[in-house]
């Protein structure tokens, strides 16, 4: 396997392989998050679970945090080598007629997202790893003591409009990245999802329903708070 | 007398090349090493010549003017390649073969030579099945043959409408492998401009690099010309625009005897010249035949309604077609052979029943095969009583199907649905027959210097057959001459490593760098295409599908008056070193100036009508062929080989008479 | 119909270049794009001028060698044709046409429209090819017998005419659907198989080195081939690298 990350498909292979494990985190966040607005019990307990099970910090958080920093990286990596396919541009490139927007696009939609991530690290994660590893309450439960913080932390983030806007605007720009990007893992991984019309049905649904999803909640929070 | 010598060997024909190959002789590996070859032309009789070459051991090193081997012209042949493989179980032999392409031919080819093709045939399959070329196969694995041109036999492999394309990337890919093993130099994009001789043999040749316009020596103990044929001498054809006859014409300049360039072949099934404007014409595949049936109105003033476009061709009744073929070759049909549906079609367009506004295209008509099909199918399905449209949509299935791929070729250019309204065909000239001379050993009269595929003349007579072109070219490069060119090198081992600093050279690439700069300073006032045109125009009027003593004289005097004119008047734009196509194409058609006077020469020559050489003077005067083709066996059954002495009409006829031993000599008849 | 033309113009391998507008007219309808460019050139020569160099020979969409990107589109605006099998019908009268080369970093311009596309061979020379001898005395063909569908499909995938549209109309000026088409053609017969290892990492590796872009799967490529070709090849090819990597 020696070079094999570092030829032009072994990297579509690593693009791919972190975009699955992404689309597997990002249903199972949204999975926890749905709960906050049918219960605010429920909530709590699935984010307290998470948020102090040894598995998941030890493991698979750092799995994620790698995962989320290498689809970064490669996806700059290709697209800098991509640009530099192509040194001379066209004057007239009519994209359009052979290619989604999406598609052509992806490094626009990525970054969209990568902005969106640093504001929720700020909001969410870093306080998250102040309480828990450096102050060190592992309790999960609010200042007064009265019951878990989660959920109120949760409903305190919705209720900035320009917040929330944000928000939004970035699950737009998930939806149109993974409306491109579920399709494009499979085939990268070697599996032809062009040609497999029901995968291909299921990833515009998944594209389509697990970012509605978020923003709903977001919504719902905060016009319900 | 004659000094031409066909080396034919002794002995039995069906063991001739056996024991040919049996006492050869051979080069030994180690010498190999030090023995250089350059092949012209990379498709596939120079593809595969140079693959194999190189296989066994030679330096190759190969020339051609497109940017990649791959797109040698052998990748539009369609149809398929014939092999006496008897997969089918039809009664198909090797002399099954041989007989149809020598009748096919009309008795004008070697007896050896065409039997040795029809022997080899049979490996050309093993060994591109081998290289991994994707032949059509049946359900059951097996390879998948089709019937073609009139034989009686099923015998023609295929890959879909694409064989010669996929048969050239077989060879292509040979040549990949010996390329990365270092054994195969390639020079694309490069032009060979002349051969060199030095102490009478070929020992090189002067190229121009076509991206940097340098002019380059090379040398080696052989050259292989493997350029293709000069069907471009006629301006408009099937062939493709760099298509050219410069490489055979200056070997031909430099003591190559040129053979029988007065065999065309006009391809019956193209579609039909639209304007002034058009640049090349466009084969459909013979194919079609199989199922379309070919008409012009019988009244003619239903000709000129079409023509004012006051009428549709499906307007008229039955009884208002002249299906001609079938009308006048009843036992053959519209299947009757090239050269027959072609002149039968010129005929028609002569008389005044030409559809189109040109006055030149005939109907291919698949309306009754949709129907026959189409009953057939509902017969198969089990529906009984269909309606018309239900018949029609069936039929329209299989003929698809059959056909779908050509339909829609047809349906871009033409701007027309052919499934609506019947197509509309005329012949265009499509391969050469004629060629360099070469002996049994695919040698020209200049030693070392070899002639493969349609740049030779050797197999097809005066006619060649479906789908034999590929298996010729193939043949030829894989099978014979890596065997035939071995008796010539085994005396080069003590030759060494031919040098270019040498006068010869010189002189050579002299004379070449003097024809480029007289092209470039010509500043005259007509384009060079101009000139093509023109030559085309007296070509297909006067040396097309029939001929006459009086226009083959005229037309021998203003191709010469038009040369005059050429090297006066031409008009080169842009330098010699550079990227410089209309330089390149000045070259050519410098050549095919010469070319086409020879021509003419020779059909004058030629008294006889036989195969694609129709002189109306030579034609049945009674009996049921009135009016068919008459040859002459007694006065013609020879080659005409003609040698270089200055102006092309002072070019000297030497004949090889051929002899028939296995075949017996019978007149065509497809009545 | 009278057109305007806009033309990459390049004299030479290192110089600049610019877009150029000329003006064409009577163009019929019935004319092939390239004739068009004939009657340019024509028009060109008669003034003196040089005219446009661009590659084309076979003219009937099998050869590969024209290469334009018309109106930001390799080969033009219509589907499944080369540039010398578009027709002038495409286009209005007095339609603006812009005309450029095929542009890559693998595919440089020689002059004007015409570059220089030997990547694609090397790429070939690699492993484009089944090693075997030339001799004839190989197997019976129907030694091996092959299913109707892969033998079909391996056909669909050889029908690549190499000329550089997938490249071309790729953002990325990726090669993918080039390469994966010949590695399919040969993975899918069982005579390609013997090789079918070494020759997916070779033919992939020149494909790296020639400086081609990665493929991000937009389609661009199959919707531009003049052939079709499917981007299943280029599936096929990921899978064949992976299990030659773990093979390995």
């Amino acid at each position: 396997m020696s070079g094999f990350f570092k030829s032009s498909i072994g990297r579509k292979y690593a693009m791919a392989l972190s975009a699955f494990f992404l689309m597997i985190f990002l249903l199972q966040h949204f999975a926890i998050n749905i709960l906050s607005v049918f219960s605010a019990d429920a909530f709590n307990e699935a984010s307290h679970f998470m948020g102090t099970f040894w598995i998941v910090q030890y493991i698979f958080q750092p799995i994620l945090i790698f995962g989320v920093v290498y689809h970064f990286v490669m996806g700059f990596i290709l697209e800098a080598k991509n640009r530099s396919a192509r040194v001379k541009k066209y004057a007239k490139n009519n994209g359009g007629a052979n290619s989604s927007w999406m598609s052509r696009n992806m490094i626009y939609s990525g970054l969209a997202i990568l902005a969106f991530l640093v504001l929720h690290f700020i909001d969410f994660w870093i306080p998250e790893i102040n309480t828990k590893y450096i102050q060190g309450d592992m309790s999960g439960l609010l200042a007064d003591g009265e019951g878990y913080r989660y959920y109120e932390e949760l409903t305190h983030k919705f209720v900035s409009p320009l917040r929330v806007g944000a928000y939004v605007i970035a699950f737009v720009f998930l939806s149109l990245h993974l409306l491109h990007g579920f399709s494009s893992a499979f085939q990268s991984a070697g599996i032809s999802s062009m040609r497999k019309k029901k995968l291909q049905t299921f990833g515009k649904a998944y594209a389509i329903v697990l970012p509605l999803g978020f923003i709903i909640i977001a919504l719902y929070h905060h016009f319900n708070h | 007398m004659s000094v031409l010598d066909s080396k034919v060997p002794k002995g039995p024909l069906k063991t001739k090349w056996t024991d040919y190959k049996d006492h050869i002789d051979l080069v030994n590996p180690a010498n190999k090493r030090n023995i250089d070859v350059i092949v012209v032309g990379t498709g596939l009789a120079g593809g595969s010549a140079a693959a194999t070459l190189a296989e066994l051991g030679y330096n190759v090193k190969t020339f051609c003017y497109q940017d990649s081997p791959r797109r040698a012209h052998s990748i539009a042949a369609q149809g398929g390649i014939n092999a006496a493989k008897n997969y089918q179980g039809d009664g198909d032999s090797v002399y099954r073969l041989f007989y149809d392409t020598v009748k096919g031919g009309d008795y004008r080819s070697r007896e050896a030579n065409v039997y040795r093709l029809a022997e080899v045939s049979a490996n050309i399959i093993d060994q591109c099945v081998a290289q991994g070329v994707p032949f059509a196969r049946d359900y059951g694995g097996l390879l998948d043959n089709r019937s073609f041109g009139g034989v009686l036999v099923s015998r023609t492999f295929y890959a879909k409408g694409q064989t010669g394309q996929q048969l050239l990337l077989g060879a292509y890919s040979a040549m990949n492998r010996q390329i990365a093993r270092g054994k195969i130099t390639p020079f694309n994009r490069h032009e060979m401009l002349d051969v060199v001789k030095v102490d009478g043999k070929a020992r090189g040749i002067i190229a121009r690099d076509l991206v940097t316009g340098q002019l380059e020596r090379h040398s080696a103990h052989a050259v292989v010309i493997a350029s293709g044929g000069y069907g471009n001498v006629y301006f408009l054809s099937t062939n493709a625009m760099g298509s050219n006859a410069t490489a055979a014409w200056k070997i031909h300049k430099k003591g190559a005897f040129f053979a029988n360039p007065c065999y065309t072949q006009i391809h019956p099934t193209c579609i039909p010249r639209s304007g002034d404007y058009q640049s090349k014409l466009t084969l459909m595949s013979e194919s079609l035949r199989n199922d379309g049936r070919i008409w012009v109105p019988k009244n003619i003033e239903d000709v000129k309604a079409i023509r004012e476009g006051r009428k549709k061709p499906t307007d008229l009744s039955e009884d208002e077609r002249d299906y001609y073929l079938e009308r006048r070759y009843p036992a053959f049909g519209n299947l009757v052979p090239r050269d027959v549906a072609s002149r039968a079609a010129k005929e028609r367009c002569d008389a005044g029943y030409g559809v189109n506004a040109t006055g030149e295209a005939v109907y291919l008509d698949f309306a009754s095969a949709i129907i026959r099909y189409g009953k057939e199918q509902a017969q198969i399905h089990g529906i009984k009583n269909p309606s018309e449209a239900k018949v029609y949509e069936l039929g329209k299935g299989i003929v698809e199907a059959k056909y779908g791929n050509l339909f829609q070729m047809y349906e871009k250019i033409v701007d027309e649905n052919p499934y609506e309204t019947p197509m509309m065909i005329y012949p265009a000239v499509h391969y050469t027959m004629g060629g360099v001379w070469v002996d049994y050993n695919l040698m020209t009269t200049i030693p070392g210097c070899y002639a493969i595929g349609e740049a030779n003349f050797s197999d097809h007579g005066a006619n060649r057959l479906g789908a034999s072109a590929l298996m010729q070219g193939l043949a030829d490069g894989y099978f014979v001459l890596p065997y035939t060119i071995g008796d010539y090198l085994s005396k080069e081992i003590r030759t060494g490593e031919i040098p270019t600093d040498t006068t010869e050279f010189e002189i050579a690439e002299k004379s070449v760098k003097e024809r480029i700069d007289f092209f470039i300073n010509n500043k005259g006032n007509h384009s060079v295409d101009y000139y093509h045109k023109r030559l085309g125009n007296i070509m297909w009027n006067k040396c097309g599908m029939s001929r006459n003593a009086e226009g083959l004289k005229e037309a021998a005097e203003e191709i010469k008056a038009l040369r005059e004119d050429f090297y006066k008047n031409v008009s080169v734009p842009g330098t010699a070193n550079e990227l410089n196509s209309e330089l390149e194409k000045a070259g050519r058609v410098a050549d095919f100036l010469e070319l086409g006077e020879l021509f003419a020469k020779d059909a004058l020559v030629r008294e006889e009508s036989c195969g694609g050489h129709f002189r109306e003077e030579s034609v049945e005067l009674d009996g049921e062929q009135k009016g068919e083709a008459k040859r002459k066996d007694a006065e013609f059954a020879f080659v005409s080989a003609w040698e270089y002495k200055g102006e092309p009409f002072d070019a000297i006829l030497h004949k090889e008479q051929l002899e028939f031993n296995e075949i017996e000599l019978k007149q065509r008849s497809y009545k | 119909m009278n057109l305007t033309l806009k033309i990459w113009r390049q004299k030479g391998p290192k110089d600049k270049g610019s877009m150029v507008d000329y003006k064409v007219s009577e163009i019929s309808e019935h004319m092939s794009f390239l004739e068009m460019m004939d009657v340019l050139n024509e028009q060109l020569i008669n003034q003196g001028e040089e005219p446009v160099a661009f590659d084309h020979d076979c003219r009937e969409g099998i050869c590969g060698s024209c290469s334009m990107f018309i109106n930001g589109e390799a080969h033009g605006p219509d589907r499944g044709v080369t540039t010398c099998q578009l027709h002038m019908r495409m286009f209005k009268d007095g339609d603006t046409i812009t005309i450029e080369p095929f542009r890559a970093k693998a595919f440089p311009v020689i002059k004007d429209l015409v570059v220089d596309r030997s990547s694609f061979d090397r790429v070939q020379h690699a492993g484009g090819y089944i090693s075997v001898n030339t001799s004839g005395n190989t197997q019976d063909a129907n030694a091996i017998p092959i299913s109707k569908h892969a033998a079909d499909e391996a056909m669909d995938a050889a029908t690549c005419i190499g000329c550089g549209a997938c490249v071309a109309s790729c953002k990325n000026a990726s090669a993918m659907l080039f390469v994966g088409a010949k590695v399919s053609q040969y993975a899918l017969l069982p005579q390609g198989r013997i090789e079918a290892v070494d020759r997916v990492k070779n033919m992939v590796a020149q494909m790296d080195l020639e400086g081609f872009g990665n493929c991000t799967n937009t389609g661009a490529c199959e919707v531009e081939c003049p052939k079709g070709i499917s981007l299943e090849n280029i599936a096929r090819m990921n899978r064949e690298y992976l299990t030659a990597n773990i093979k390995d």
